[in-house]
């Protein structure tokens, strides 16, 4: 964060990244009726990166989504946004307004309001029942709303109705929405499956422009689609990280290719 | 102010130009023409059409939490039933020395049950603003009390209709027993006057119908300028995925309460208005079959419209008055096909018929901008 130049000062709550890393799983483990999705598991994402994060069914990829964003509490571990924010003693709306923003697999909108709408109710901003009442969008918001729209390539849809949308306009909508969460952190659950060739190419692009302004974890089977985007990737293997590296390193990791690309 | 709350709502206009209409004319009908005219609209008519109003302003209650926070509650009747024992005590105060005992202080029923004093819980309703105030903070409590802990543990579903089903039952159970102090199985009733006029005199009636119709008015436009606003649009997604909105950040609890809460309020209004024009207010209005048959008017209206809650519950409250006079026995099968073909035929309801029409007509989906 900005005052990170020098020393830096202690502030509960704000989101501290000064030794480099957003987001600390330490230790995670977490069964299911004896079956252990989470194993042991470390992972570390520094600020600004882009992270692709693969491996088979099975694991763990979504359980760790969950417990990052508060559905999921884990059996043991530790999980840290920065250097001070506890995620594992927030709510999911806490976790979300501290800054931690997920597109689901499934892509999941508000199907019957607009596009803009979508964007409204997802947009930062005071989020108490009372607050809402009275909330009128500010020209500011308007214009956020507006550039969002543009960069997921949308504005023509601006009053359309969500449900109406493609299968891989709904995908951008959804990042679209996150976007405008103005979250540090962004979590995103195979933003390609189901779209065409052309559709993955611009997703691509939208998520390569993000990455330096956000920290971006885009889980995804998609090989190709990983290399086209990924500097670092994480291989997780029933619940802990089997490999860490760039594509190609992962790639000839024996272990890898036995377990996942060994095809 | 009231075109802005009705932008967009062509249904809520007209029924609101109507309402005004039969607000005005039916009292002039009443009381200004002669009764041996042809157009004379008798005393009984007019209590029958403040009870149907009644009804309405429930059923707008329930549509709030069904149709747009999609929760199925059958339950509802409660929340209606408490308000009407709230206006039902001040009833009974106002009765005073003129009950078959005399007895200035106690009701008949404490008489007979040879209670010596007042209970406590019936302090302060010798005041109608007492009243008034526990017509609104009864049910509102309840209704907080009850979705602060159901959704908190996010009982959702069908699970959670159930509960709100046994929690009507369960107060129906209570309401029965003498020592509550609620007059047990006869409930309370032989009201007298409200607010020193006769329940009896045509212009109490009147009144009390034109009340009725000026509850239902300003608690369709409060449910609308909430459903306008950001927290409507709120609702509605919570409604239509859950999870999402407590992804983007929004505590869905708090919202549920609060809306579960207004809608419970709005059902004790209604019961207030009824229980005076029916003279009446017993157990019965507890039991879940009333509380059920409340998300028929509504289904047959067609949910989240809110003008389709108004029109279910006065055409199927019109059916039944006629139905139950034709043939008694018959209604409740008749109203269990209705549910039935309406679920299979008309998903959206008689509002849905409308649905076509509008589309046609060039309308645009509501904007955030």
């Amino acid at each position: 964060m900005s005052e990170g130049e020098g020393a830096h000062f202690y502030r509960e709550g704000a989101l501290d990244t000064s030794h480099k890393a957003i987001l600390y799983l330490e230790g995670l483990n977490v069964s299911f009726d004896g079956f252990k999705a989470i194993n042991d598991l470390n992972l570390y994402i520094d600020a600004g990166e882009l992270r692709c994060i693969i491996g088979p069914n099975g694991a763990g990829k979504t359980t760790m989504m969950d417990i990052i964003t508060g559905k999921t509490k884990p059996d043991s571990g530790k999980a840290f946004f920065g250097q001070t924010i506890d995620l594992l003693k927030l709510s999911e709306p806490e976790i979300a307004n501290a800054g931690i923003g997920r597109k689901f697999q499934k892509p999941t909108v508000f199907e019957s309001h607009s596009v803009a709408e979508n964007l409204e109710l997802a947009m930062k901003g005071d989020k108490r029942v009372w607050f809402s009442l009275r909330a009128k969008l500010d020209h500011e918001q308007k214009a956020l709303i507006e550039e969002t729209l543009e960069t997921i390539g949308l504005t023509a849809q601006y009053h359309q109705q969500a449900g109406a949308l493609s299968h891989g306009q709904k995908q951008w909508l959804e990042i679209g929405m996150l976007l405008v969460q103005k979250p540090y952190l962004l979590l995103v659950d195979e933003p390609v499956a189901g779209m065409t060739h052309q559709e993955m190419e611009r997703t691509a692009e939208l998520l390569k422009s993000l990455a330096g302004k956000h920290s971006v974890v885009v889980v995804e089977h998609d090989m190709e689609f990983v290399r086209s985007i990924a500097n670092k990737v994480t291989v997780l293997h029933q619940g802990s990280v089997l490999a860490e590296g760039s594509m190609d390193e992962v790639q000839q990791n024996p272990r890898v290719v036995e377990v996942y690309l060994g095809v | 102010m009231f075109s802005q709350i009705l932008k967009n709502d062509r249904g809520g206009q007209i029924m609101l130009v109507v309402l005004a209409a039969v607000l005005i004319v039916v009292p002039i009908l009443n009381l200004a023409v002669a009764e041996t005219s042809a157009l004379h609209i008798p005393t009984y008519l007019v209590t029958l059409m403040g009870k149907y109003l009644t009804y309405a302003l429930l059923a707008v209650a329930v549509d709030l939490v069904w149709g747009y926070l999609g929760i199925l509650s059958l339950g509802h009747g409660a929340f209606f039933a408490l308000g009407g024992y709230a206006m039902g005590m001040y009833l009974m105060r106002q009765i005073g020395d003129r009950g078959v005992y005399g007895n200035p202080e106690l009701p008949d029923f404490m008489v007979f049950l040879n209670w010596k004093e007042l209970p406590w819980f019936w302090q302060g309703f010798d005041q109608f603003w007492f009243a008034l105030l526990m017509v609104l903070f009864v049910p509102g409590l309840l209704a907080f009390v009850f979705g602060w802990l159901a959704f908190r543990s996010r009982v959702t579903g069908v699970y959670l209709s159930i509960i709100t089903q046994a929690m009507t039952y369960a107060l129906m159970w209570a309401f029965l027993r003498n020592e509550m102090g609620f007059g047990g199985n006869n409930g309370l009733t032989d009201f007298k006057d409200i607010l020193g006029f006769s329940l009896q005199a045509d212009q109490t009636r009147v009144a009390l119908f034109i009340c009725s119709g000026l509850a239902l008015a300003l608690g369709y436009l409060l449910c609308r300028y909430v459903m306008n606003s950001k927290l409507g649009r709120i609702t509605v997604a919570i409604r239509d995925a859950e999870s999402r909105t407590r992804f983007v950040g929004y505590k869905v609890e708090n919202y549920k309460v609060w809306i579960f809460t207004l809608s419970a309020i709005l059902a004790g209004v209604a019961g207030a208005l009824y229980v005076p024009q029916v003279g009446i207010i017993n157990p019965s209005e507890f039991s879940p079959l009333n509380s059920i048959e409340i998300v028929i008017w509504v289904a047959v209206g067609g949910r989240a419209t809110l003008y389709g809650a108004v029109l279910g519950a006065i055409l199927v409250n019109y059916a039944k008055t006629v139905f139950t006079g034709l043939m008694p026995e018959s209604w409740l099968f008749m109203l269990g096909a209705l549910f039935v073909l309406v679920t299979l035929y008309l998903p959206q309801g008689l509002a849905g018929l409308w649905q076509p029409l509008k589309t046609k007509l060039g309308h645009k989906p509501e904007v955030a901008a």
